[in-house]
């Protein structure tokens, strides 16, 4: 679009590059950044960007000059070293009369120079690094060569195009301008900012998107007005003026943060925005914070009671002696040698001086040694943890690494642990289960009968490790060859997908990537009556359409399996990706494809009842001609043509099977991958698929799945409400392509999702019907959680024209707002998710981890209290908790569950009370139980144990304990008990009960998290320089 | 945060490689299944048991309760006699010569003070005098000297070490020796009489050499040039400290005793740590085995008073005292052991009775969590 912009556009630009400057010297909250490329030279006066900070990253603390000075001067920070040097240096003094003040100095400088050493090697090894950093290779546009240059990294500078490959990590924070994706979509891996490890997807800023030739950087002539550089990774605002004066909002999904990863993109181009120092990422490394453990702590107390009576000892002393010499008035004794100088000193001056010489004769009281002993002998314990067989991984063959070598010796010290449970506890591995259909249930047996197999597999984990290949497992073999196969272009993810869970978890653990699925929780079993079902819902419509009926006349049970399987496959953000192609080509495939088969929807498409203004779809489809892969397209459309034949003679076969084309290399298996952002999403993609019900592919736009006797149906995405931990549920907008309604399908927890649906009974018979539905699938909920199971519940809404159009509108104020977007758009998504039809739900399994049960035991028999934090619902969390050892049949379970702060307070009361009258009882007659219990659901009677108790409680109850008035009575129920469970808890709750735990009993306490919930966790801890980083 | 992304890719890469090429070609990184690598070696932690500490206990209360009763018996017959001679008190005989006395008087003060010893004293007798309320342990004073110039090194003779300010020079001449603790030398003449029973007075011989430590009087201190016996000429040039009446080189006769290495002086010279202190005056040998060395009897001691001791309020005394295995009268050391093991003993007996009483119930009792 750029070229045709003329003289006005830059007439305007130079206006606004005025008031720019006037505006920076006023009020500089914004950064303007322009294309290098069209000055002259980068760092010219003319640049606007040459203010900017460059890329060249500089981490070391000292320079060469100012390391002596500078180093001296950080470890005077250090209390004892100012003291050791006054010592050394009042010695000197010759008043005070010391022998060899020479000596004095020699520990001083002994202690100084080692650290002094230590830093500089530190130093050192930062500059190194940062050396090899600021020399990568990176690709930058040249101006005068007119194409990409390898460049290295410092000599990037902001306004400069770089383009970046898959697996490269990204040198500065970039503006994503162009993509080799044909939807202007590229993934990111933040794994090095937040430690989440699933892909996320950035998109290319809005006009940009629309071009629909190669991305030119001479032709871009628009000017970037952003904020300035800030650390929070979460936000990222702008706007982009073209030359037409036109604005487009930029927001943080068009950034690209350095020291991220592009993974499956093949290419991405962009302008730098922040450079070097000025990233999110560099602004939010603040460096190793210094954590100082509890024993060093404990340490500077000692050395300052030492100092105190040290002070005491030497005035006393002084006071004593000025009081003596007091006493000879002026006839001095014998032994009483007058000072060198002449007369003799006044008492009270004698007295100052033998303060400083007391201060040289005690100073042993402070024990100079004991700092230096110290550090060797936490060196000796690094040492020995490191050395320790039973931290040591045989399959990955790694040990544990320590990485704050000062803080070790607190790992004993801990009283405390609280623990997420998914991926830690659990292995975060989502595998479905069961599932529940219009009040239906499905067992799916053989699907557990197929889990129990894999069980039993590990079990013979070395066999399956040493000879992967002569186990019918094709995955496993398959994934190595495509590994030997793997070209640059494609991640290196895909050795993730392995065979038995041995090599799964191998895998994981090199790769650091969840993103693949293993076949564990791919291969679902299918549960014959609901396939059944599935299978004629499908043909009725098939027959429907055939016969040209209107589809709304579906039977609605069978019209609710359907859409259940509909809801699973697109209601959510999966992507989809194959594994030895660029994961656009097989878009390519459907795109090609779609309008053979799906001619009608393309004729419903284009009818002016379309309410969304965009006609992106159409310049989608344009945009698979610019594809470098042109070529292999039609190579591709013939298998799919026939792929389709088959799907009309009614062939059962897995659908996915039917992708493998010629093209395919021999070795890999044409099957689609999926990533998602969680893995429970997959797993419920992964299961639809069993049911024939396969997501193909997505865009921005639409949603391609291909249904039994259907074949590929492509819904028109009109919105996504994304998942938030407040709302606990996501939901897709789409129109649908049999229908042509708009349906909104959402996902959630149960508890988010049953209240909304209540309501919905307008019609008297349908209401009753649907009531009992609601009845039983949450008798089924709460089975599948008392099964330790995750559950979801699927529900759709269908939206009139008039509805959505009314919706709509104040969902695009939204969107447009650039104050409180956020909350608007959570209002606008509340206004959606209401009057929902629920469809089904489903239970999801999250494996325990080995050893968990084991490990927990242990942790409990050395007296360290165990709270594990999860965002699980109640019942699911209770029997995870039973199943990892963590609660105990024999115990006793309060459970606090409490609608209002006063019900809450109130239940406090009587835990306490009961703990008291508990501990009370037990001591007199440990079998009497005539007390009453009225607060407590259920509790097992003990006998035995005498104060084995466990706490409950849900994250409502948590925000009114987590309340300044109750928080203490919070804490003495949670202490009386031997482990503590808080579920439905909200990640910025869990952060608050290890802060709360800390800071009010004053104990060590240790919080292990790993995913993106439970950064908050790591964060707190960090402030409060808590955490150890133990990865074995 | 940028050093560490790029190290942790490497390390994920070039692990991630060894484990997809299957045989890990490169070294394990297995830690070595050794006793000290693995914390096993041998160690051995006493838990204390009444088994053990019970008879720890009773064995030491009977070790120490004897050695406690044989020190103190053997202290006990020691023989020892204090004599105050300062002359606080107006009707003691030498009150005249410690009013008027000060370091500048010329004219020796004499004094006689009598005393009866009740008991005969029969081996070797050593007579001491004694000082109360010096403070010898003075850090200035303790420092004032210089030992080289003492050890007879020609140097210092002339140019004293700074140490000794102000007693450094007197009148433009270095002090030898130089410092407070020379200045402060103990300067009174003791002699005994023992008045026979017919009233007239023998002198009891006193032997004025060997009282000082052998590597003091042969190793440390030494008298300037070398081998040359004219004390005078060696030290011409200097001056005597202020307060000495006669110059160091005149303080005995016999030249084996005399300069520095007077036995007297040595003595002096080796400072007392605590402000109550007695120093080795004088030998009485033991001559013959009938008679005791020093009879029962009276005897007049005779000062020669040129101490003052009044300026600090301090004492003069002097004491006579034999001497057994364990060195001079000291009660302490035989009361200190014989408390230790009754200690000991009584509390042997008392976690004995515990024991006896709870020791059963503490086995059946479970470990608290």
């Amino acid at each position: 679009m750029a070229p045709e912009f003329g003289e006005s556009g830059a007439v305007k630009s130079y206006k606004l590059k005025k008031r720019r400057k006037k505006q920076s010297k006023k009020d500089s909250k914004t950064r303007t950044v322009h294309s290098n490329l069209l000055y002259s030279c980068a760092k010219g006066d003319e640049n606007p960007n040459r203010h900017y900070a460059h890329n060249n990253i500089k981490t070391t603390k000292y320079t060469l000059l100012s390391f002596l000075p500078k180093n001296l001067f950080e470890q005077f920070h250090r209390f004892a070293n100012v003291y050791f040097v006054f010592i050394a240096l009042l010695n000197f003094v010759p008043i005070v009369n010391a022998f060899q003040p020479e000596l004095a100095l020699a520990p001083v400088v002994f202690i100084l120079s080692v650290t002094a050493l230590k830093d500089l090697w530190e130093d050192y090894r930062r500059h190194r690094s940062d050396k090899e950093i600021n020399h990568m290779d990176c690709l930058v546009y040249c101006r005068n060569e007119r194409k990409y240059l390898e460049k290295y990294w410092k000599e990037i500078q902001v306004g400069d195009f770089i383009r970046l490959r898959c697996n490269e990590i990204i040198p500065a924070d970039v503006l994503l301008l162009s993509s080799s994706d044909p939807d202007g979509l590229c993934h990111i891996e933040t794994a090095t900012l937040d430690g989440e490890t699933n892909l996320k997807q950035r998109q290319v800023v809005r006009s940009f998107s629309e071009l629909d030739c190669v991305f030119d950087p001479t032709q871009y002539k628009a000017v970037i007005e952003c904020e300035k550089p800030n650390n929070d990774l979460n936000r990222f605002r702008g706007y982009m003026i073209h030359r037409s004066g036109r604005r487009d909002g930029l927001h943080k999904e068009n950034l690209l943060l350095r020291g991220c990863t592009i993974r499956n993109t093949e290419e991405a181009v962009g302008i730098v925005i922040y450079a070097g120092h000025e990233t999110k990422a560099m602004l939010n490394n603040n460096g190793p914070r210094y954590k100082r453990s509890k024993l060093e702590r404990q340490m500077n107390v000692h050395v300052f009671w030492c100092v105190i009576i040290l002070v005491v000892m030497c005035l006393f002393a002084a006071i004593g002696h000025g009081l003596w010499v007091r006493q000879y008035g002026e006839h001095r004794p014998l032994f009483d040698v007058p000072s060198p100088e002449g007369p003799a000193l006044s008492p009270a001056l004698s007295a100052v001086y033998l303060f400083l010489t007391m201060i040289i004769i005690f100073q042993v009281l402070i024990p100079i040694s004991l700092y230096v002993s110290i550090e060797i002998v936490k060196i000796c314990q690094v040492y020995f943890i490191h050395q320790d067989l039973d931290l040591y991984d045989e399959e990955t063959d790694s040990h544990l690494q320590c990485r704050a070598l000062n803080i070790t010796e607190d790992l004993g010290q801990m009283q405390y642990i609280f623990s997420d449970k998914t991926g830690t506890l659990t292995e975060n591995k989502m595998v479905f289960r069961r599932c529940t259909v219009m009040g239906e249930e499905y067992s799916h047996d053989a699907n557990a009968r197929r889990l129990a197999t894999y069980q039993e597999a590990d079990s013979e984990e070395e066999e399956c490790t040493s000879k992967a290949g002569t186990l019918p497992r094709r995955d496993s073999v398959t994934s190595h060859q495509s590994v030997k196969v793997m070209h640059r272009s494609q991640s290196t993810k895909s050795h993730r997908r392995t065979g038995s869970r041995a090599e799964a978890k191998r895998a994981s653990i090199l790769s650091k990537h969840t993103a693949f699925s293993s076949p564990m929780e791919k291969d679902i079993t299918p549960d014959p009556k609901l396939f059944d079902k599935v299978n004629e819902c499908a043909s009725q419509l098939y027959l429907m359409r055939s016969q040209g009926q209107p589809m709304n006349h579906l039977a609605s049970e069978l019209s609710d399996v359907i859409d259940f399987f509909i809801a699973l496959t697109i209601c959510n953000t999966v992507v989809v990706s194959s594994p030895n192609q660029p994961r656009h080509k097989v878009r390519v495939r459907l795109e090609l494809k779609s309008p053979v088969k799906t001619i009608e929807d393309f004729i419903r498409r284009f009818t002016p009842s379309r309410l969304t203004g965009s006609n992106s779809s159409s310049s989608s489809s344009l945009v698979t001609n610019r594809s470098t892969h042109k070529t292999c397209s039609s190579l591709l459309s013939s298998p799919s043509a026939e792929s389709t034949l088959m799907g009309l003679e009614e062939e059962l076969g897995p659908a996915p099977r039917r992708e493998a084309g010629p093209a395919s290399p021999p070795g890999g298996d044409g099957e689609l991958r999926y990533e998602a952002e969680s893995p429970d999403e997959a797993a419920l993609v992964y299961a639809a698929r069993a049911y024939n019900c396969a997501l193909v592919g997505r865009l921005p736009e639409q949603v391609t799945v291909e249904l039994p006797h259907l074949g590929k149906l492509t819904f028109e995405l009109l919105h996504t409400l994304g998942f938030d931990a407040t709302r606990k549920r996501m939901s897709v907008v789409v129109r649908h392509p049999l229908t042509g309604e708009i349906v909104v399908y959402t996902k959630g927890a149960d508890s988010a999702i049953m209240d909304l649906t209540r309501h919905g009974s307008t019609d008297e018979n349908r209401g009753k019907h649907q009531r009992k539905i609601l009845n039983k699938t949450q008798n089924y909920l709460n089975l599948y959680a008392a099964d330790g199971l995750r559950t979801l519940c699927i529900a759709k809404r269908v939206l009139s024209k008039e509805e959505y159009a009314c919706w709509l509108k104040s969902h695009l104020e939204a969107e447009s707002a650039i104050q409180s977007r956020e909350q608007l758009l959570f209002e606008s998504a509340l206004r959606l998710e209401k009057n929902l039809h629920l469809l089904g739900a489903t239970g999801i399994e999250d494996r325990l981890q080995d050893g968990v049960p084991e490990t927990i035991a242990a942790l409990r028999k050395a007296g360290l209290q165990v709270w594990v934090l999860t965002g699980d619902k109640q019942e699911t969390a209770i029997n995870i908790a039973y199943s990892c050892k963590l609660l105990d049949h024999e115990e006793e379970i309060i459970t606090l569950n409490a609608e209002t702060p006063e019900a809450c307070a109130v239940l406090l009361d009587k835990s306490i009370h009961y703990i008291q009258s508990k501990f009370v009882n037990n001591t007199l007659n440990p079998a009497a139980e005539d007390f009453e219990v009225d607060f407590t659901p259920f509790q097992i009677p003990s006998s035995s144990s005498v104060h084995r108790l466990g706490l409950v409680i849900d994250g409502r109850t948590l925000a009114y304990a987590l309340d300044k008035r109750l928080e203490d009575k919070f804490l003495a129920v949670a202490r009386s008990c031997r482990s503590v469970l808080c579920c439905r808890s909200t990640p910025l709750q869990k952060s608050m009960v290890v802060k709360l735990v800390r800071n009010k009993l004053k104990v060590m306490t240790l919080a292990i998290g790993k995913y993106c919930i439970q950064r908050y966790i790591i964060i707190i801890l960090l402030i409060n320089r808590q955490v150890l980083y133990i990865e074995v | 945060m940028a050093s560490s992304y790029n190290a942790k890719e490497e390390d994920g890469q070039l692990s991630g490689a060894a484990g997809s090429g299957g045989v890990g070609a490169g070294k394990s990184k297995k830690p070595d299944n050794t006793a000290f690598k693995q914390q096993r070696l041998p160690a051995w932690q006493p838990i204390l048991t009444a088994g053990t500490v019970l008879p720890a206990f009773f064995v030491i209360g009977l070790i120490f309760i004897p050695i406690g009763i044989g020190l103190f018996v053997t202290s006990n017959n020691i023989k020892e006699f204090e004599i105050d001679y300062t002359g606080i008190d107006p009707a003691s005989p030498c009150y005249n010569c410690s009013q008027t006395l000060t370091w500048n008087s010329t004219k020796p003060c004499v004094c006689k003070v009598p005393f009866t010893l009740e008991q005969s004293f029969e081996s070797d007798v050593f007579m001491y005098y004694g000082l109360s309320n010096f403070y010898q342990n003075h850090r200035r004073y303790v420092k004032s000297r210089d030992d080289s110039q003492l050890n007879g090194d020609a140097s210092s003779l002339t140019s004293p070490s700074k140490e000794c300010e102000p007693y450094r020079t007197s009148d433009n001449k270095p002090i030898a020796p130089c410092g407070a603790i020379a200045n402060s030398l103990f300067n009174d003449t003791l002699t005994l009489y023992y008045i026979n029973p017919n009233g007239t007075e023998s002198l009891v011989p006193l032997q004025k050499k060997g009282i000082a430590w052998w590597t003091d009087k042969n190793v440390k201190f030494r008298n300037p040039g070398g081998n040359n016996f004219n004390l005078t000429a060696v030290f011409q040039g200097t001056s005597k400290p202020v307060n000495w009446q006669k110059p160091v080189y005149e303080l005995d006769t016999d030249p084996e005793n005399n300069g520095f290495i007077n036995e007297d002086f040595i003595v002096w010279m080796r400072t007392a740590a605590l402000p109550t202190f007695r120093k080795l005056y004088r030998l009485i040998e033991k001559k013959n085995n009938m008679i005791p060395t020093l009879q029962r009897g009276n005897y007049t001691l005779d000062i020669t008073y040129n101490y003052p001791v009044r300026r600090f309020d301090g004492r003069k005394r002097m004491i006579l005292s034999t001497i057994s295995w364990m060195g001079g009268k000291n009660p302490f050391l035989g009361i200190a052991y014989i408390t230790v093991g009754s200690v000991c003993f009584f509390l042997g007996v008392v976690l004995l009775i515990i024991h006896q009483k709870y020791g059963n119930r503490n086995n059946s009792a479970e470990i608290p969590n």
